[in-house]
């Protein structure tokens, strides 16, 4: 029959409190829901690496280039597919506060390399065909309203001076996981610049980005790189494109923990406002849940009931705050879109907001359960009148 | 009831209650028969263990000494399952405040101890509706308790009682909290569960017009059952 119907008007019993609970749990999951999106957003970079890329930076460290020399004997290094370089520009446009990744790039062997990068070939060829050229993403595109053709100046940083750049494609990522707010320019334009204005910093590189014949050589192909510069003057670290990203987040990690504690903390929260809810309406019905022992309902029961009551309320505030958690990640990430390229919202979020949710339902019934169990049946019904 | 045996056998029954350090004996050494379809009436002055031998009569209150046999069953060897189990097929209660569930309908309270049973919804239905009829309330089937009078309540829950055809109804004070009129409609209708149906009845109950209505008066008195039973109450 009415079971169901019996835990549901139950939870609705005292609207305004079940309403506050509700409301509470869901600004609860909404705030879970977008911190490990955070989360998801910084670890993005690792997740869309390639398994058969590696990346070849100065072994002091990624400040200090690599000879563009180089290139010729990784591509030589056997288990090696193809080799492209790149240089971080860290270019300025408008102000400080407009910032988003540039870098010059060796645009063929670049997007040979990565194929998640999608450009449309006429523009590709354009991009190709033009040393001032430059190719942005479909959101960094978006956010100022550029066009092909539109000339953007950078303001120099690393490379002083204005830098001109002519928008000859714009990309889109083969999947969600690819950043799209990315800036890239031939690396030739740079090099051809310094060699007019800094020609010691000339035909140097920043990082290689090496494509391996199979992923399962990886390993052993970075120990051949950088075997072969070891005792040169700029000794390389190989590592693979996934390794690469971590040691950029492992920078971070304290933040990523901070919020991954956060997250935790407001699920704990939460299920005190739950456990608080619960235990007041067992509290109230403990004249109830005696005349059901009386009728000859059993702990079960009684058990069945509470813990319905408690994922009731709670599933129903989990569905709103999953519901909020999709056009809330769609703001929050056009927001922040400078810190985090890619803000989806995994599926895995909406996994762990229901496992989370599943867990507080459980434990904020346990202890009303108990006692509505354990309570003697007469002293249950002296509760009412 | 001629040579049938008693339905309800009560025999040396104590029980006591830890109050603090103290120890309170609430029944002393009780033994009661109570025959089948016998109306019979627990009288006595507040504390004197009414409401404590009711329950332990209906199982829901585990003895300290004695036996208790219902239609042959001794309960106080039960445990708490079967005792639950037990309760659901044999016992009916009357409470003084109706005690129904306030989010249920009429017809859903009445159906609650049928939940237990292994009866279809086709029969559970059937049951109910046979069950609210004999207190002449099938107009009120779909109403829940708070729209329903204390005198509506409480038939609605003697139908709740006699719906699973238990082997006894155990009343506690089923008039206590009804006017004049819906007293007397509840006590006639108890009347006619005897009459009528064969029902045992075992009521407590501290109203003269009420005991009046019972076959047999017994009137507790500091936990000791007295022998010659008091009517002027």
């Amino acid at each position: 029959m009415h079971i169901l119907k019996l835990i549901f008007k139950n939870a609705f019993r005292h609207k305004l409190r079940t309403f506050l609970t509700i409301l509470g749990v869901a600004i609860a999951i909404l705030a879970f829901g977008l911190l490990r999106t955070v989360i998801s957003a910084w670890y993005v970079g690792v997740e869309a690496s390639s398994a058969s890329r590696l990346v070849t930076r100065n072994a002091v460290s990624l400040v200090f280039p690599l000879p563009l020399s180089y290139k010729e004997k990784i591509r030589q290094i056997e288990g090696i597919k193809g080799v492209s370089y790149g240089t971080w520009f860290g270019g300025i446009y408008i102000d400080e506060k407009h910032f988003f990744a540039n870098y010059a790039v060796e645009p063929e062997t670049y997007l040979r390399m990565y194929p998640e990068i999608i450009i449309p070939p006429d523009q590709k060829a354009a991009f190709y065909r033009d040393r001032k050229s430059a190719v942005a993403g479909r959101k960094l595109a978006e956010r100022y309203k550029w066009k092909i053709g539109d000339i953007i100046t950078l303001k120099g940083t690393i490379y002083p001076g204005n830098w001109d750049f002519v928008i000859r494609g714009i990309y889109r990522g083969r999947d969600e996981t690819v950043d799209e707010t990315a800036f890239v320019f031939h690396w030739e334009y740079l090099n051809e610049s310094l060699k007019k204005t800094a020609p010691l910093r000339a035909d140097q590189v920043g990082w290689y980005m090496i494509e391996v014949t199979n992923p399962n050589i990886a390993a052993e192909a970075a120990v051949r790189i950088d075997k072969t510069f070891k005792n040169s003057l700029a000794e390389t670290l190989t590592e693979t494109e996934k390794a690469f990203t971590l040691g950029f987040i492992s920078m971070t990690e304290a933040i990523v923990i901070a919020i991954q504690l956060v997250s935790f903390l407001i699920i704990f929260i939460i299920m005190a406002v739950v456990a608080n809810t619960m235990a007041m309406t067992a509290r109230e019905r403990i004249g109830e849940h005696a005349i059901f022992k009386t009728l000859g309902f059993r702990g079960f029961h009684i058990t069945g009931l509470i813990f319905g009551e408690s994922l009731a309320i709670t599933m129903v505030g989990t569905a709103l705050g999953i519901f909020l958690t999709f056009p809330a990640a769609k703001i929050f990430g056009k927001e922040l879109s400078n810190y985090f390229p890619v803000f989806i919202v995994e599926p895995e979020t909406i996994y762990m907001d229901l496992g989370a949710a599943l867990v507080v339902a459980s434990v904020a019934a346990l202890f009303p359960a108990w006692r509505a169990v354990n309570i003697r049946i007469a002293d249950g019904l002296r509760r009412i009148g | 009831m001629g040579n049938k045996p008693p339905i309800v056998v009560i025999k040396n029954l104590c029980k006591s209650y830890l109050k603090g350090n103290q120890v309170i004996q609430v029944l002393n050494d009780i033994s009661l028969d109570i025959d089948d379809g016998e109306f019979l009436a627990l009288m006595g002055p507040s504390g004197s263990g009414k409401t404590t031998l009711l329950n332990l009569i209906a199982g829901i209150d585990k003895v300290d000494r004695g036996i208790i046999q219902v239609s042959g069953v001794d309960i106080t060897s039960l445990s708490e399952t079967e005792l639950a189990q037990w309760r659901a097929m044999n016992v009916g209660f009357i409470f003084q405040f109706y005690n129904l569930i306030p989010v249920l309908t009429a017809f859903e309270n009445v159906e609650l101890p049928l939940l237990l049973t292994g009866l279809s919804k086709k029969e559970r239905r059937t049951h109910v509706e046979t069950s609210l009829s004999v207190v002449n309330l099938s107009d009120r089937m779909d109403h829940y308790p708070g729209q329903l009078s204390g005198g509506q309540q409480q038939r609605v829950a003697i139908a709740r009682a006699i719906v699973t055809d238990p082997t006894i109804l155990v009343a506690d004070e089923p008039t206590g909290d009804l006017d004049r009129v819906s007293a007397t409609d509840v006590l006639e209708l108890m009347e006619r569960l005897v009459h009528e149906l064969g029902k045992t009845i075992i009521m407590v109950t501290h109203d003269p017009r009420a005991a009046k209505m019972a076959h047999i008066i017994k009137h507790l008195d500091k936990g000791v059952l007295n022998a010659h039973p008091q009517t002027d109450f």
